[in-house]
């Protein structure tokens, strides 16, 4: 139940939007997140829009994996076996 | 975001590599939420990290918490005269002291599945001869938008909505997990989506209060990962802390536009959680602005009978099971005779239960 999926919006009117899903649109409320607009991509919780994804973040998430992948590559290249964790922190740390 | 490119098997692997030579001892860290026990039983995650580092299930399964007094309670009302009780699927089959929902409804009682709060306002629109009463089961990610319905129905007048909320927050049952002590536990993989709401400051108690880290998570093989590396490298640093591990959805202040509507509509009362028992603040009543759109008061008589001492289903371990004492495979009934055709708890009814994840994925370990 707590399982949101994020979709893309394709369509506002008023406080309703057309959300599409694998080719099929949906009604989704956009009650809790208003100042949604067309092209965003928001997670879809029981039919209320609940965030709208950060387009720049979701990139550096994918580019922070690589980095992690390069990383893991160069280490099983040179250093067999490392010791001390020395790796990124990650962004988006809250403290 | 491409959902392909979070599920890369292999940088999982390497990822996964990468945690397991980073733990500098063997750490045991609690997933909250059911969608995640799920995604990490799916994805061989698990069975990918253990021994060294151990996943254990905690209580983020919202039909799964519900007390058994309660589901009498909503099983009462679908049976009153004139009234249809509304719910998401996965409560149907949740038993009761003596029956489920749908059996209820095979018994002439009026039981509608919906897929949102706004279909069970839209059916009380149409069916104005008929009280319609919402079952408000969930989290702080379900609780918003119940309570966007009930401000809606203020706002229009709609008569014959009321809403009988169940819905629990998640922060209370975390410490009460916690100060059991009964699991040890090094650190905690938060909640994606509740934690969209709440944000990231829901959970700075853990390591100001307890010493703990919280690395809250999205739902994907490469999110879930990435937060296991933020607690395991946490605790090697020896410096609890919270990361967001899913900001792409989550900032620290989360969705204020919810978080106020939630503070409009309810007001914050002790709970009554399967495994857990009464767990004080942790469960959202309706408040007095918006009393008339509360089930519990209108229909008062459907509450008089219920057993609020109500026994869990004979030989069911649900509760440990929540509270991370157990692993469903070390229930005696399960997959016995618990399985999710003929389940006996609701762990096993549940599309975000342990033991129903452990079915259908469980085969890896
Ligand atoms: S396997 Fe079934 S009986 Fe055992 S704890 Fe899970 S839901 Fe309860």
């Amino acid at each position: 139940m707590c399982l949101a999926v994020p979709l893309r919006v394709v369509a506002i009117e008023g406080t309703m939007a057309e959300v599409e899903m694998g080719g099929v649109r949906r009604r989704v409320s956009l009650v809790l997140v208003p100042e949604t607009q067309v092209g965003d991509y928001v997670l879809v919780h029981t039919g209320f829009a609940i965030s709208r994804l950060d387009e720049e973040e979701a990139q550096e998430t994918l580019a922070l994996f690589e980095e992690m992948a390069q990383a893991a590559r160069e280490e099983e290249d040179e250093r067999p076996s490392p010791t001390a964790p020395d790796g990124p922190d990650g962004e988006g740390t809250s403290g | 975001m491409t959902q392909a490119a979070l599920r890369d098997p292999v940088l999982a692997q390497r990822l996964a590599g990468e945690i397991l030579k980073m733990a500098a001892r063997p750490v045991r860290l609690m997933e909250f939420c059911g969608g995640h026990t799920h995604a990490i039983l799916r994805f061989g995650i698990r069975a990918r990290l253990e021994p060294k580092v151990r996943l254990l299930s905690g209580p983020g399964c919202p039909v799964c918490v519900t007390a058994t007094a309660d589901i009498d309670a909503a099983i009462a009302l679908a049976h009153l005269p004139g009234v249809a009780v509304a719910t998401f699927g996965d409560m149907l089959r949740v038993p009761g002291s003596r029956s489920t929902l749908m059996q209820a409804r095979a018994e002439g009682a009026d039981v509608r599945v919906v897929y949102s709060a706004l279909d069970a306002l839209d059916l009380a629109r149409r069916e104005l001869q008929r009280q319609v009463v919402m079952l408000g089961i969930g989290f702080e990610t379900t609780a918003p938008t119940v309570a966007a319905t009930i401000r809606e129905a203020a706002a229009e007048g709609v008569p014959n909505y009321t809403v009988f909320s169940l819905h629990k927050l998640t922060g209370p049952a975390m410490r009460a997990i916690l100060d059991a002590g009964e699991v040890r536990l090094d650190g905690i993989i938060g909640p994606g989506h509740v934690t969209t709401i709440t944000g990231t400051q829901a959970w700075e108690f853990l390591p100001e209060e307890y010493g703990i880290s919280c690395a809250v998570a999205g739902f994907e093989p490469l999110d879930i990962l990435r937060a296991v590396r933020s607690l395991v490298l946490a605790i090697a640093e020896g410096r609890p802390r919270v990361t967001n591990d899913y900001p792409r959805s989550v900032s620290r202040e989360g969705n204020r536009v919810a978080q106020a509507l939630m503070a409009e509509v309810f007001t914050v009362e002790s709970a009554l959680w399967r495994g857990l028992g009464r767990v004080p603040a942790s469960g959202l009543a309706i408040g007095e602005r918006y009393a008339a759109y509360d089930a519990r008061r209108r229909f008062a008589e459907a509450f008089a009978g219920v057993l609020y001492d109500a026994p869990e289903p004979p030989g069911c371990c649900c509760g440990e099971v929540l509270r991370g004492v157990l692993e469903p495979t070390e229930c005696p009934l399960f997959r016995r005779v618990c399985t999710p055709a003929h389940p006996v708890g609701p762990c096993m009814v549940s599309s975000e239960g342990a033991c129903a994840a452990h079915y259908h994925y469980g085969g890896a370990l």
